[in-house]
């Protein structure tokens, strides 16, 4: 049996031995070459005079492409058809690609990509949260706003009420890979494109539209991914047109890799949010009712920012049963890179938002945080108490269809959906969803024994009483995360899978590999299904020649819907032998016993490969692909109501911080963390979901700060000034277990997502740094994120002049 | 320019290279060798990580900001060539399958080189070893728990590489046929050095190239004229006297931390936290100085130390103070054709702290970097010398702050006092760093973290555990 066991990720041997292939190292034909572009040097404005006679002219160039120069508008935008390639001659952000450069190395493209002499005729840019809502402008025809019950009666009523704002940045995704593509032309004007991507189906719809070609004459292959985060859900499709405009322009193949520099000034990043929150609430700490306002600067063109804002609302309860609610969702135009998604697609904002309430009440209280969280618990799961699923109705196609990318999150919702189920006590969420499957209560109790909170938590304060400058901080933060797309139509998979006459096995599924492991995952259940050693099973790049029309690997989907996409498919093929032994052998089907590399069924035993022999010459198909859709569901982002999430996925964490009041600095001193992956697929690579989740999580929160001029340039453009986690930043303490339940939903093998989950663990850190800055005065220690030692020390001065 | 160098064992002739052609760009264009990767282009991440191994030691190098002439006479190793030739792993390649170091991979051939040089040097700073490999998908834990594991097995034969004698060396003063003498573009003497920049004062000096690099990599600049450091060997030695330390300009940062660690050692923590070990193994201290950084981070240290710079030009030799050297941003007191030849440090300098504030601890730049020494008798504070990056122009001197201690006793009073005069000193600047307000707040932190520090008191996050 190859599921469950903590296997090594499949490509480990050929990444560290060098042999693992990127887009860049795919060997490149004689004459390939290689792009770049040069980019917007103001934030907003109109382009008044453009020449590029220098550009052409520097060596080693080939061609130069304005937007006026190319075969269609060539729109990248995986949503509302609002981005160009190449700006023409409106600029809407500071870094946008104006004109395209195609020569015959990375460093002639560079160079010349810098040699252009453009004027503008600039205008105000707006940059910030306040100028945006100044000048009202925005995605969509006005905020979004989901309620439940009256919020604003209940908070007046309540006997406690407080009120505060918190800002969170954003987050450069920082793959170690930056976007890359290639395309090599094709007889007959066809397309094969390599690219890294997490949505290779995106790719090849993009790329056929920029070419007026039909979807068929463009193949999309990728092997594997340096890292995506989210930032390869869309941001890949500028590089893979312009590499095929060039293909097929030139008939040459066409490399393209962004510059670190370029890669940060051109693409999105996560949302920044501010949320201001209005609460009522009891002596206890339970929450009646709750106002969020939540404002979140989209940059320049709407690329999935929909989705993520339903996200950061659709997470605004994280673990806590909200009585009353209203939420509020400002969609925010601004003149800066299109933010688009990340790890956690807006729930960790909408997340972090809820989890600063609860520090805020517990402060408030003068109460232990822990229980404060605790008080307003959803409901714990009832065993067999599974509410009725609501029928989904009947799906139209709307007359919007056309323009549509439908494959994208960013797309818009096909159907109106169906209403809220009924509401069970302290188990329904503000948009309807009854919380079935809250474990969350045991999860705390096992995670504050191990880690032993209640000392821990004496011994801080006593740290604290005799330390004046070195302030240690302590803190619990339980994630609640849901499970599916929630544009509902994405919840589908396809598989192939070849068995061949020697018993060997070639599977492919839509699903991309970033580095999650996702194929080793697949592969265990192939090799499962079969009986089977792993290396009987081949894994094989993404390819939408293989199996089309494919979701992004995206929103922790991946191996709930490849998985058992791969399932189906291995099963079909499985029957179809069982079938033809057994009527080789008079038994039953069910009779047949795939295992150990071997079939046997009443008196004798095969091999599996002369089983595929067997079959095969029996003429039956030993090919199948297999299908998969999430049951369950259905959902109305207008209204805010439904089941948009098959199940939720739960974690808790706790860390330990040393703050220096003097300077601001800290360090993780230790973190314990319990993770939900339901039965587990392979518990090595889902704890290294959670210790990479974990990291980066904290990173967001805390030395990640993008910083953007008064002229819109982004200052931190590469590593030197925009700070990643670096090795030491790791808890020195860091303790991870997986929780050892199934998922009560029927998943792959009972497993449960865990690519996002976990980032939100890092919430953690920064509560526990509230926590510590809390220590040095009265007052509430308001901290904004990310919390550079800056922003620490300007907390702590807040608190020790008393304002 | 004309070199030579083995690659993972096998020797490499190149002529006429570009100067500026760096390492990473000819592994993966002209050698098809793509295990080493480009992250950033800037140093900064160490996908592109090689080891580099010299007639010295064997270091892990940045090959993105490294330019092939710096490795005449060389050993190179990449990660192809970090298992044996018959493919038997490497044990920090076996450890990282096994404890699951690896996801996307990207950074792994990085990781794995560092991880592997730091094992053949016997290097169990595991987490210092590694702060300029950046790694996006395992929070490090399990990379860490590769490399320890990895500890007790023996370094392998394969990776000792005797690096052949660079070709420079080999071609006689006068020149060889077509081919250039060694003096011209890597000089190997002192004196050829000085008549050779004498000549073309208008040249760029090379050293470890972490800086001059990015003008490559990033700034796209073409250097037409440059000298290589890396063979003149007189400007890399460290000369040890009863008071001082005379160290060469061209020592690297790796070296200076060796050397001043016993004698200096919050010198050294900041040497340590200055750049990752790739860079500390590239950087020079005269680079770190002449580049006239105002938040290079050894002026502040050196300066407070009362430091002496020799300049040389031509025959000409003199020395400075080294604050005298700062002028104003940008400007130093260097004539054309005029280079740093070393910097004398004293050996004792009991009181001097240095303090690194930046956003995260390793492979930073400075926001505020602070020098104190303090020299105290009889609990009067008898001399102060006192210095700041990142606070001015240039790397400046607290005077004030300075005057404001001297000859005062040794009380928090003093101190409290001592610290409102440090904007009497500095006017620092905003920006994606930290602010003007963060930066002075600081600086005056700092000085009673050191007051603290003398008295015992918790001050050092990285000193407290859970």
């Amino acid at each position: 049996m190859s599921v469950a066991k903590p296997l090594p990720h499949d490509a480990a041997h050929l990444h560290v031995t060098g042999q693992a292939r990127y887009v860049d190292d795919i060997p490149t034909p004689k004459g390939t070459l290689h792009l770049a572009f040069g980019l917007s040097t103001i934030a907003a404005g109109r382009i008044t005079a453009i020449n590029l006679d220098a550009v052409r002219a520097a060596p080693g160039v080939v061609g130069v492409w304005e937007a006026k120069d190319l075969p269609s508008d060539c729109d990248c935008s995986p949503s509302a058809h609002d981005e160009p390639m190449l700006s023409g001659a409106t600029i809407h952000y500071l870094g946008q690609p104006i004109f395209l450069v195609a020569a015959t190395s990375h460093l002639a493209a560079r160079k010349a990509a810098r040699l252009g002499q453009i004027s503008y005729a600039e205008r105000d840019a707006i940059l910030t949260i306040d100028e945006a809502l100044a000048a009202d402008s925005r995605f969509e025809d006005g905020p979004r706003i989901w309620e439940k019950g009256d919020a604003g009666e209940a908070i007046d009523t309540a006997p406690r009420q407080i009120s505060g704002v918190i800002e969170m940045g954003g987050q450069e995704h920082f793959y170690l890979e930056g976007q890359s593509a290639m395309a090599l032309p094709q007889e007959g004007g066809d397309m094969v494109v390599h690219a890294s991507t997490q949505h290779p189906t995106e790719i090849q719809h993009k790329v056929a539209h920029a070419l007026h070609l039909p979807m068929h004459g463009v193949r999309v292959e990728t092997r594997r991914m340096g890292g995506g985060f989210g930032g390869k859900e869309s941001q890949g499709n500028a590089l893979a047109i312009a590499c095929a405009v060039v293909a097929s322009a030139t008939g040459k193949p066409a490399k393209m890799r962004y510059d670190r520099d370029d890669d940060f000034m051109i693409t999105g990043k996560r949302h920044d949010f501010r949320i201001a929150y209005r609460v009522g609430f009891d002596d206890h700490g339970v929450i009646s009712g709750i106002e969020f306002e939540q404002y979140t600067r989209c940059g320049w063109a709407q690329d999935l920012s929909i989705p993520v804002a339903d996200r950061a609302m659709l997470h605004a309860d994280n673990a806590y049963h909200l009585p009353h609610a209203r939420i509020e969702s400002h969609r925010l135009k601004t003149n800066t890179q299109s933010a688009t998604a990340f790890r956690g697609f807006g729930g960790p904002q909408g997340m972090l938002g809820i989890e600063r309430v609860m520090d805020h009440i517990a402060h408030d209280l003068g109460m232990d945080p822990v229980a404060v969280r605790r008080a307003n618990y959803y409901a714990a799961e009832v065993a067999g108490g599974q509410p009725p699923a609501p029928a989904a109705p009947p799906r139209s196609l709307s007359g919007k269809m056309k323009e549509q990318d439908i494959a994208s999150r960013g797309s818009e919702e096909l159907v109106e959906n169906t209403g809220a189920m009924e509401a069970v006590a302290r188990q329904t969420t503000p948009y309807g969803q009854v919380v079935e499957d809250f474990i969350l209560d045991q999860m705390t109790d096992r995670l504050l024994s191990s880690c032993d909170y209640d000392a821990r938590r004496v011994a801080v304060a006593d740290w604290n009483g005799g330390n004046s400058v070195i302030k240690k901080g302590l803190a619990f933060s339980p994630v609640k995360f849901g499970i599916s797309f929630t544009l509902t139509h994405l919840n589908q998979a396809g598989a192939l899978v070849h068995v061949y006459q020697d018993g060997s096995i070639h599977m492919n599924h839509g699903g991309t590999e970033m580095g999650q492991g996702l194929f080793q995952k697949v592969a265990q259940v192939a090799a499962d299904r079969f009986g089977v050693p792993l290396e009987m099973v081949k894994i094989t790049a993404t390819d939408t020649g293989k199996v089309p029309n494919t979701s992004a690997t995206a929103a922790s989907s991946g191996s709930d819907l490849n998985g058992m996409a791969v399932k189906a498919a291995c099963d079909t093929i499985r029957d179809r032998m069982a079938n033809h032994l057994a009527s080789l052998h008079q038994c039953a089907a069910r009779d047949v016993v795939f295992a150990d590399g071997q079939v046997s069924v009443p008196g004798e035993t095969y091999s599996f490969a002369k089983v595929a022999q067997l079959t095969y010459e029996a003429r039956i198909s030993l090919s199948a692909t297999g299908f998969y859709r999430t049951p369950k569901l259905s959902w109305d982002r207008i209204k805010g109501q439904g089941r948009p999430f098959l199940y939720f996925a739960y974690g808790a964490a706790i860390s330990e911080v040393a703050v220096d009041t003097l300077t601001g600095e800290y360090r993780i001193l230790r973190t314990d963390i319990l993770h939900d992956a339901g039965s587990s697929l392979n518990p090595a690579l889902d704890i290294g979901q959670v210790e990479g989740g974990f990291v980066q999580g904290a990173g967001w929160l805390t030395t990640e700060e993008l910083v953007w001029d008064d002229s819109g340039r982004l200052r931190t453009h590469a590593p030197s000034t925009y700070k990643i986690p670096a090795c030491s930043d790791r808890p020195d303490v860091f303790n991870v277990a997986l929780w050892d339940g199934r998922n009560r939903e029927d998943t792959i093998y009972r497993s449960k997502a865990v690519g996002e989950p976990p980032f939100m663990l890092g919430m953690s850190v920064f509560m526990a740094l509230c926590d510590a800055v809390a220590a040095c005065g009265d007052g509430y220690p308001a901290l904004n994120a990310p919390a550079t030692p800056e922003r620490v020390l300007a907390a702590i001065e807040r608190l020790r002049d008393g304002v | 320019m004309d070199i030579t160098f083995l690659l993972n064992g096998e020797s490499v002739e190149l002529r006429d290279v570009s100067p500026t052609a760096t390492l990473l760009d000819w592994l993966r264009d002209e050698r098809g060798l793509t295990g080493t990767k480009e992250g950033c282009n800037e140093g900064d991440c160490g996908a592109c990580t090689v080891m580099v191994t010299d007639a010295c030691s064997a270091r892990a190098l940045n090959a993105c900001i490294l330019f092939l002439p710096q490795l005449d006479g060389c050993a190179v190793r990449t990660v192809e060539g970090i298992s044996a030739p018959d493919g038997t792993l490497h044990p920090v390649q076996r450890a990282m399958i096994d404890y699951h170091g690896s996801q996307c991979g990207f950074c792994t051939p990085g990781f794995v080189v560092s991880m592997a040089v730091a094992h053949l040097n016997g290097d169990t700073g595991h987490d210092d070893a590694l702060a300029g490999n950046l790694c996006r998908c395992t929070g490090y834990a399990p990379i860490i728990r590769a490399a320890e594991a990895a500890t007790s097995q023996p370094a392998p034969d394969w990776l000792k590489d005797t690096p052949p004698a660079s070709l420079g060396s080999q071609i006689p003063s006068g020149g060889l046929r077509d081919r250039q003498p060694p003096s011209l573009n890597a000089p190997e003497t002192l004196d050829d050095l000085a008549t050779a920049y004498a000549a073309r004062p208008d040249a760029t000096l090379i050293a470890g190239a972490t800086d001059v690099g990015l003008w490559v990599t990033k700034s796209l600049r073409d250097l037409d004229d440059v000298i290589f450091l890396n063979r003149c060997t007189e400007l890399q030695q460290i000369e040890e006297t009863d008071g001082s330390f005379r160290i060469g300009a061209g020592v690297t940062m790796d070296r200076v931390l060796k050397a001043v660690k016993d004698l200096h050692p919050s010198y050294a923590e900041m040497i340590r936290r200055y750049g990752s070990a790739q860079v500390r193994a590239a950087a020079t201290i005269g680079g770190n100085i002449a580049n006239g950084s105002p938040i290079g981070d050894n002026p502040p240290a050196l300066i407070a130390m009362g430091a002496t710079l020799h300049l040389r030009a031509g025959d000409h030799s003199r020395d400075m103070a080294l604050e005298k050297f700062f002028i104003d941003y940008g400007k130093q007191d260097r004539a054309k054709g005029e280079f740093v030849e070393a910097v004398t440090i004293p050996r004792h300098a009991p009181g001097l702290k240095v303090y690194k504030l930046s956003k995260r601890f390793d492979q930073d730049i400075s926001a505020v970097c602070g020098a104190f020494n303090i020299t105290l008798s009889e609990g009067t504070i008898t001399d102060a010398r006192i210095t700041f990056g990142g606070m001015a122009g240039i790397p400046k001197r607290a005077s004030a702050v300075e005057i404001a201690l001297i000859g005062k006793p040794w009380a928090e009073a003093t101190i409290r006092a001592a610290m409102a005069q440090m904007a009497e000193d500095y006017t620092p600047l905003s920006d994606m760093r930290a602010s003007a307000d963060y930066r002075l707040r600081t600086a005056e932190n700092m000085l009673l973290r050191y007051w603290h520090e003398d008295q015992g008191i918790a001050s050092n996050v990285l000193e407290v555990s859970a």
